[in-house]
């Protein structure tokens, strides 16, 4: 059925010229006439769709228009093309929360959004549905006979012994390109000195920059690379048929954990019908046991129970890392450590 | 609805009237001035909070190699972050050109080094906005570099109604205390009042003594002219009933001496027409004196039923003295006159006037009653009253019924050849009814004859 939709609906060549790039465009038709509920969103298509079909078993007749691009292109479509979407849903939590804080998003309150913590909406704007740490997936094949690193500077130290085995073999986000990748970066150069250090180890290993975390974990698990840095755990978690190849590893020193969110931009041309797909993704991504689906949820609970998590807070000290001048900064920065010459 | 503007009647109502209102008045300007100082903090708080931000920022601002370096901490905009989520916007400026933030966004005036704030429109939202500025300088030029944050006021809009809501409820209650104590102030003042009328009210008849009992000083001048009242009174009522002992004196006596030269004068008088004429003078004088007899005992009666004096009176004793007094008159005109009492009846009564009804009563058996008939006068105890009862044998009431002859000044029709004022009904009702008792007149059944009943309750 999912691939038969997929099949069919796969029209990304298909696409008319926009400023912005879509990777993936797929349409779920409903069996009734209704609504059409655009969606902007950077999670992959194939771990989504569970929700889009539940959210279309519940609401008959509103179909979904599913457009999947990396982080930064949403704000690029909402701000500077001014692409009409009724959702749009985010792993950046710092530019869904500029969104907001600039006016471009529509509050929206429902009982399931009254339900949410306080510390998992703002402004009645932003809503988060997941909570995802930050993974670091190694490749069982190449830390054969080498104990695991359990924190970051384990990593480090595994690294400076073998730089024969991992060279050019270290896969991690370009910051440059993908928001997720920059988001990430940020906060763990705001938690530990340390990531500094390992950025200065993998900028010396010729590292192999990636747009996406599947990519990443699909590398990692071919062995074309040993070690993914900053990888979504949540991803990595959904690939059981990967789990013979590679170790996820959630960081002992810190784990940064990311609020998967989704907003209402003001152009909405059905926020009611996008209300009703936030209460869907609050009611089984957040509450319901989320075995069954690919975002685990992580309830706080064990938030509190764990003292390594660091949950990415969704307030206005994420605007930070988005000026202008302090980006710049810190590309300079990453770019110093990162990208070495030889 | 006209009265509520007119000040009410009634002292409570008017100082709980008034006492309310005050308390409405002072919970209304504790309620404002509460509400605006809570206010003026939150504000305040607010600024500081921005000040700090920007000044945060303005630290972190440095020239590095001849170049502007701004490295915006982390804490500069979480420090921000409030239970009301509001919204943040920034601006940094370079000699008032935009280096990064919102260049739209307008800056508060500032004053020298200290922070600057204003309250903009930005955005469609109203926006507290600090500025802070620094002066650094480039090789050797100044530069003005100015840092400013702004944000919406969400949270200070939560704080003020939270702190509206308890402020209300303060005034309300201090308002709804203030009106009970009002109430019940109202109810003190009134009952003061109320004590001392019941004090006045429960003395007896002739209890003229000034009031001395504790009144508030407000009431103190009250309190004397009603004694001075009480005195004025007093002396007016003596007065009275010197004038009326001295009257019934000084007309009495010179009746008596005329009527005594006139029987003279008949005596020595054998010429027919001037003894007709000396027997139409005595007739006169009898008349006059039973009058101003009966006229001063109604006076009396009048006065003392007012204010009873009530004492046990032994009305056998009482009325077997009367008819042994008056035995020598109805001799006079060969009347049987007989009295049986039962044994010691015992009433509450003022004796003066028991005494004054009984004799006007027994008078008139005497007088209206033909010569050499029988006067039966019977004292009995039936149920809980002593009933007199005078039966003679004589003319008895009108037909036309006898239930009028109470009236002041009513006479029989069939009375016009007896001397006569027609008080003597009507004392002794008066004193009946002061009593409590009754009066009760009919003729005889079955005979000549008239039946007075005149009854009191017993003890």
């Amino acid at each position: 059925m999912r691939t038969l939709i997929l099949s069919l609906a796969l029209t990304l060549l298909a696409l008319p010229l926009r400023a912005y790039e879509v990777e993936e465009h797929v349409r779920f038709p409903s069996e009734r006439a209704g609504p059409e509920l655009r969606v902007i969103s950077t999670a992959d298509v194939d771990l989504f769709t569970p929700f889009i079909l539940g959210f279309q078993a519940r609401n008959p007749g509103i179909s979904v228009d599913y457009y999947m691009v990396s982080s930064s292109e949403i704000e690029i479509a909402l701000t500077e093309d001014g692409a009409q979407f009724d959702l749009a849903i985010s792993s950046a939590m710092d530019q869904q929360l500029r969104l907001a804080n600039d006016g471009l998003v529509q509050s929206y309150r429902s009982t399931a959004t009254a339900s949410l913590p306080t510390w998992a909406r703002w402004r009645d704007r932003v809503f988060a549905f997941t909570q995802e740490p930050a993974a670091i997936v190694l490749s069982r094949a190449d830390f054969e006979g080498l104990p695991l690193p359990r924190t970051r500077q384990d990593l480090i130290t595994a690294l400076r012994e073998h730089p024969e085995r991992f060279q050019g073999r270290i896969g991690t986000y370009d910051v440059r390109e993908s928001g997720l990748g920059y988001l990430f970066a940020t906060q763990d150069g705001r938690s530990s000195e340390t990531f500094w250090r390992l950025t200065q180890v993998i900028g010396g290993l010729g590292p192999r920059l990636y747009c996406c975390s599947s990519d990443m974990i699909e590398d990692t698990a071919s062995g074309r690379i040993a070690v993914a840095y900053n990888v979504l755990g949540s991803y990595a978690q959904a690939r059981e048929d990967l789990h013979d190849r590679i170790h996820v590893i959630a960081p002992e020193d810190f784990t940064t954990v990311l609020m998967r969110t989704v907003v209402i931009p003001v152009a909405a041309e059905q926020p009611a019908a996008a209300g009703l797909f936030i209460d869907h993704l609050i009611e089984n991504v957040w509450f319901e046991d989320s075995g069954r689906f690919a975002f685990p949820g992580i309830t706080s609970d064990s938030l509190t129970e764990n003292a390594s998590l660091r949950p990415i807070q969704l307030g206005p000290g994420l605007l930070v890392y988005l000026d202008r001048l302090k980006r710049q900064q810190f590309m300079e920065e990453w770019e110093a450590a990162m990208v070495q010459p030889g | 609805m006209r009265r509520a503007f007119h000040a009410p009647r009634s002292i409570r109502r008017r100082l709980t009237l008034q006492l309310v209102t005050g308390a409405a008045l002072i919970a209304l300007v504790l309620f404002v001035i509460v509400f605006n100082f809570a206010r003026q903090i939150g504000s305040e708080s607010q600024d500081r909070i921005l000040a700090a931000s920007a000044a945060s920022i303005l630290d972190e601002t440095s020239v590095i190699s001849g170049r502007i370096a701004i490295d915006i901490p982390y804490s500069a905009f979480s420090m921000l972050d409030n239970a009301s989520d509001d919204r943040v916007f920034y601006r940094i400026t370079r000699d008032g050109a935009g280096l990064t933030g919102y260049d739209d966004l307008p800056a508060a005036a500032q004053a020298g080094a200290a922070p600057g704030f204003d309250t903009v429109r930005f955005r469609g939202e109203d926006l507290r906005v600090a500025t802070l500025s620094r002066r650094l300088s480039i090789g050797g030029t100044p530069v003005q570099i100015a840092v400013t944050v702004g944000q919406t006021r969400d949270a200070l809009a939560d704080v003020l109604s939270r702190i509206l809501r308890v402020t209300v409820i303060l005034g309300i209650g201090f308002f709804a205390a203030s009106a009970m104590l009002a109430v019940l102030a109202g109810q003190s003042t009134a009952n003061s009042l109320r004590r001392l009328a019941g004090s006045v009210s429960r003395r007896g008849p002739q209890d003229l003594r000034p009031v001395v009992a504790e009144v508030p000083s407000e009431m103190r001048p009250l309190v004397a002219s009603l004694n001075s009242l009480i005195a004025r009174l007093s002396t007016a009522l003596t007065r009275t009933e010197d004038f009326i002992a001295e009257a019934a004196h000084r007309v009495r006596t010179p009746l008596a001496t005329v009527r005594a030269h006139a029987e003279n004068t008949l005596r020595r008088v054998d010429k027919e027409e001037n003894r007709v004429a000396l027997r139409e003078m005595i007739r006169a004088i009898d008349e006059s004196s039973r009058a101003a007899g009966q006229l001063l005992d109604h006076a009396m009666v009048s006065i003392r039923a007012d204010q009873l004096d009530l004492s046990p009176v032994a009305l056998n004793a009482l009325v077997g003295e009367l008819v042994d007094r008056l035995r020598p008159v109805a001799d006079l005109k060969d009347m049987d006159l007989r009295y049986r009492g039962d044994g010691p009846l015992e009433i509450l009564g003022d004796p003066i006037l028991i005494q004054n009804a009984v004799r006007n009563l027994l008078d008139n058996a005497i007088k209206y009653a033909p010569a050499d008939t029988p006067i039966r006068v019977t004292l009995t105890h039936q149920g809980r009253s002593a009933v007199l009862t005078i039966q003679d044998e004589g003319i008895g009431f009108p037909e036309s019924g006898a239930a009028h002859l109470t009236g002041r000044f009513a006479r029989g029709e069939n009375a016009a050849g007896v001397i006569g004022s027609g008080l003597g009904l009507t004392i002794a009702d008066e004193v009946a009814r002061a009593h409590h008792g009754k009066l009760t007149v009919a003729n005889t059944q079955g005979g000549p004859g008239a039946c007075v009943r005149l009854s009191f309750p017993l003890r």
